[in-house]
C-alpha cells in the first residue's frame, strides 16, 4: 500500500486552506497513509490546524530558521529528502507550490504532474492544458514516485477530522544552500477577504477605467462579503495590485458567485473562472465574449449598473 | 556578466482557439499559427534589455524541437539575440527531459543567468526553469516581474498569490518571467535580413547523452465540459430576482 506527502502551505500564522484542498485530493488515492508536513520556524498552530484535518495520519514539523520563509531553494532539498519514505509528494498548485515542486521532483529525479484535476486511478491523472481548454489523461509508469500539485479550484476543503493526528518534530539532516534570501512580501490586498477561497467574488475589468473608479466595485463587494478581483487589462493597468488578477496567469477561483464587470471575457480570463457556481455578467457590449459562458448576464453600463444594485441590495 | 541563456519553446499562437482532434489524439496543430511562447518572448526581451544596458556581453537562445523550431529562433535572432542553438528531436520533449538538456547546454555556455517563461501555454506545466535550477544547484528566482543586476546578484520581485514577494539571488541564477517583466519589442523588417546570416546551430539531442525519455505518458485529450449560455436579463430588479431564486443573496 502507499504512502502520500503533502507539503503544506502557510504564512507563519496561518494554515493555507489550499492544503485541505489537497488532503481532499489524496484521499481519492486510497493510500495507506497520508502524512503533512509542515516547514517552518515556530509555526506550532500551523501544524495543529493540519492535525486536525480528515484523513491525516500523521503531522512532520520541521522547523529551522531557514524555513522561516518559503523559499523554494531551502525547502526542495528537504522535500526529495523527505520523498524517499513516500509514493506520492502533494502540493497545491499556487504559487508557493508551482515554486517549490518541480525542484523537489527534479532532485529526486522525478517528473511531474502540474494542476491535477481528477484522480482517474493509482497512477492516472486528468489535468488542463491550453488554459483549460483542453484536457489530458497522464500516466506515471510505475516505478516513479508521483510529484504532483492539485488544482485547488477542482477540489472542496477536506472536512475537520474527529481526532487530531499526531505531531511529530523532525530533523532533517540536509545541507541547505545560502544562495538564495528571502528579502520582503508586500502584501496588495490587505484585509479583504481572500480571492481564492471566498465564496462571491466581485471583479472588474478595463471597463472600470481608474484606480478611483474601482472603489464602486470594492464598496460593492464589501456589500456582498465577496473578495475583488480583476482582469489582466486592469492590473496591467494600474488600477489594482497583481494578487486580484483572475485567470491562466493569475488566479483560478470556484467562488459560488462570480461577478465581472466591464471584462470582454477572453480564454486567458475565462480560465480562471470555469469552476464557479453562477457567472454573472455586466457589460455595455452585447457581442462581448462573456456572455457565452455567464449565466445571467446583464448588458448595461457598469456605472449605472453598480448605483442600481447597491440600491437594490439595501443599506 | 558573459552570457545570458534564454529558452525559447515554439508553441501554438495565443490567439488561435483550440481544437480537440476528434479521434482524441491530441490538439489540432496543423495549419495553425505558431509563435514564441509569449512568455519567453519576455524572457528575451529581458536578457535584451541587460545587455543594452552593457551588463551582459551577449545573449543566445536555444530552442529544444524538430526543424521547424528554427522559424521562432530566427525570430529571436531578429529581436536582437547574437546567436542561437537548435538541439534537435523529433519527439516534443517534457520539462524534466527539457530540463536536463538545457543543463547540458549550461555545461557547455557556461551563462550567468538562464531566463525561460514561467510557463508555456500549451502544456501549462510551469515546471522547466526550476527543474533547470535543481538540476544545475543554482538558486531561481521564479515568477519575476521585475530583475535587478549588482555586484553579482540578482533582485528579483516575484508575482505571488500573497503579493509580491523580493528575494536576492547569486548569480548564476536561474529566473523565469512573469507578464508584467517587459513589453517585449516589434521586430523590424531589417532585423528580420540581419538576423538570417546570425549563426543558428543545430545539434541532435544524441550528441549531448541526456535521458530524454518522458516523465509520464499522454492520452486522451478531451474538450473541457462546456458552460451553457445562461439568462440574459433587462435591467437591475431582474438580476437582483434572478440570483435570489438560485439562492445566492442572504
Ligand atoms: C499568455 C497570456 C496570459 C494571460 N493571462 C491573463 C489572465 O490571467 N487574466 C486575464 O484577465 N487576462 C489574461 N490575459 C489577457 C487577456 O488576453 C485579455 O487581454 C484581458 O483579459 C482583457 O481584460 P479586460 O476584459 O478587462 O479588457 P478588455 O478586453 O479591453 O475589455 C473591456 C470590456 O469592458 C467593457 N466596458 C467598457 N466600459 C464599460 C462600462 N462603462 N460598462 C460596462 N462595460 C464596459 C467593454 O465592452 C469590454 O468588453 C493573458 C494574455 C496572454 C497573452
Ligand atoms: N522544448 C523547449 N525548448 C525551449 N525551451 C523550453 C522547452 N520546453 C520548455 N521550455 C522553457 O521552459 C519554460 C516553461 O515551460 P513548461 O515547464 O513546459 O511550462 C518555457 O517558457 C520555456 O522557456
Amino acid at each position: 500500500m502507499s504512502k502520500i506527502l503533502i507539503i503544506a502551505e502557510h504564512d507563519g500564522r496561518e494554515l493555507n486552506l489550499s492544503t485541505a484542498k489537497v488532503a481532499s485530493c489524496a484521499l481519492e488515492l486510497s493510500a495507506a497513509s497520508t502524512d503533512i508536513v509542515v516547514f517552518g520556524n515556530a509555526c506550532a498552530d500551523v501544524a495543529e490546524a493540519a492535525a486536525g484535518i480528515e484523513g491525516i495520519s500523521r503531522v512532520l514539523l520541521a522547523e529551522r530558521a531557514e524555513n522561516a520563509a518559503p523559499l523554494a531553494a531551502i525547502l526542495a532539498p528537504q522535500i526529495a529528502r523527505l520523498a524517499d519514505d513516500y509514493d506520492y509528494v502533494l502540493a497545491p498548485s499556487t504559487t508557493f507550490g508551482k515554486d517549490v515542486l518541480p525542484r523537489a521532483a527534479a532532485l529526486a529525479g522525478c517528473g511531474q504532474i502540474s494542476d491535477i484535476m481528477a484522480v482517474l486511478g493509482a497512477r492516472q491523472f486528468k489535468r488542463p492544458i491550453y488554459a483549460g481548454n483542453a484536457i489530458v489523461t497522464v500516466e506515471v509508469p510505475e516505478g516513479c514516485k508521483v510529484f504532483g500539485t492539485v488544482r485547488v479550484a477542482s477540489y472542496k476543503a477536506a472536512p475537520g477530522a474527529a481526532t487530531q493526528a499526531p505531531i511529530e518534530a523532525i530533523e532533517l539532516d540536509v545541507e541547505l544552500p545560502a544562495h538564495t534570501r528571502f528579502i520582503e512580501l508586500q502584501s496588495g490586498s490587505g484585509d479583504r477577504p481572500d480571492l481564492q477561497t471566498a465564496r462571491r467574488v466581485v471583479s472588474g475589468g478595463r471597463g472600470v477605467g481608474s484606480a478611483e473608479n474601482f472603489r464602486i466595485i470594492f464598496s460593492l463587494a464589501d456589500k456582498l462579503g465577496a473578495a475583488v478581483g480583476a482582469s489582466r487589462a486592469a492590473v496591467d493597468a494600474g488600477f489594482v495590485p497583481n494578487d486580484m488578477q483572475v485567470g491562466q496567469t493569475g488566479k483560478i477561483i470556484a467562488p459560488e458567485l462570480y461577478i465581472a464587470f466591464g471584462i470582454s471575457g477572453a480564454i486567458q480570463h475565462l480560465t480562471g473562472i470555469k469552476d464557479a457556481g453562477t457567472i454573472v455578467a455586466v457589460n455595455k457590449d452585447p457581442e462581448a465574449p462573456i456572455f457565452e459562458v455567464a449565466d445571467i448576464g446583464l448588458v448595461g453600463d457598469l456605472f449605472e449598473v453598480i448605483p442600481e444594485l447597491d440600491k437594490a441590495l439595501g443599506g | 556578466m558573459q552570457k545570458i541563456l534564454v529558452c525559447l519553446k515554439r508553441v501554438v499562437d495565443y490567439n488561435v482557439r483550440i481544437r480537440v482532434k476528434p479521434d482524441g489524439s491530441g490538439v489540432v496543430t496543423d495549419g495553425v499559427k505558431m509563435s514564441i511562447n509569449p512568455f519567453d518572448e519576455i524572457a528575451l526581451e529581458e536578457a535584451l534589455r541587460i545587455r543594452e544596458r552593457g551588463d551582459a556581453e551577449e545573449v543566445i537562445v536555444l530552442s529544444i524541437g524538430n526543424s521547424d523550431w528554427q522559424q521562432q529562433l530566427r525570430t529571436g535572432l531578429a529581436m536582437g539575440a547574437d546567436r542561437a542553438i537548435l538541439v534537435e528531436t523529433p519527439e516534443p520533449v517534457q520539462p524534466l527531459a527539457a530540463a536536463r538538456v538545457i543543463r547540458a547546454i549550461v555545461e557547455r555556455e557556461q551563462p550567468e543567468l538562464v531566463i525561460l517563461g514561467k510557463q508555456a501555454i500549451d502544456d501549462d506545466c510551469n515546471q522547466t526553469g526550476q527543474m533547470l535550477a535543481a538540476l544545475w544547484d543554482r538558486p531561481q528566482a521564479t515568477f519575476a516581474s521585475k530583475v535587478e543586476l549588482q555586484d553579482g546578484k540578482a533582485r528579483v520581485t516575484r508575482e505571488v498569490d500573497a503579493g509580491l514577494e523580493l528575494i536576492e539571488v547569486e548569480l548564476p541564477a536561474v529566473i523565469t518571467t512573469d507578464l508584467r517583466l517587459n513589453e517585449p519589442r516589434y521586430v523590424k523588417l531589417p532585423d528580420i535580413m540581419k538576423a538570417k546570416k546570425k549563426p543558428l546551430e543545430r545539434l541532435p539531442v544524441a550528441e549531448l547523452g541526456v535521458d530524454v525519455e518522458p516523465a509520464c505518458r499522454e492520452s486522451n485529450f478531451e474538450a473541457p465540459a462546456a458552460r451553457s449560455r445562461g439568462i440574459m436579463v433587462s435591467d437591475v430588479n431582474e438580476l437582483v430576482a434572478a440570483l435570489r431564486d438560485r439562492g445566492l443573496l442572504d
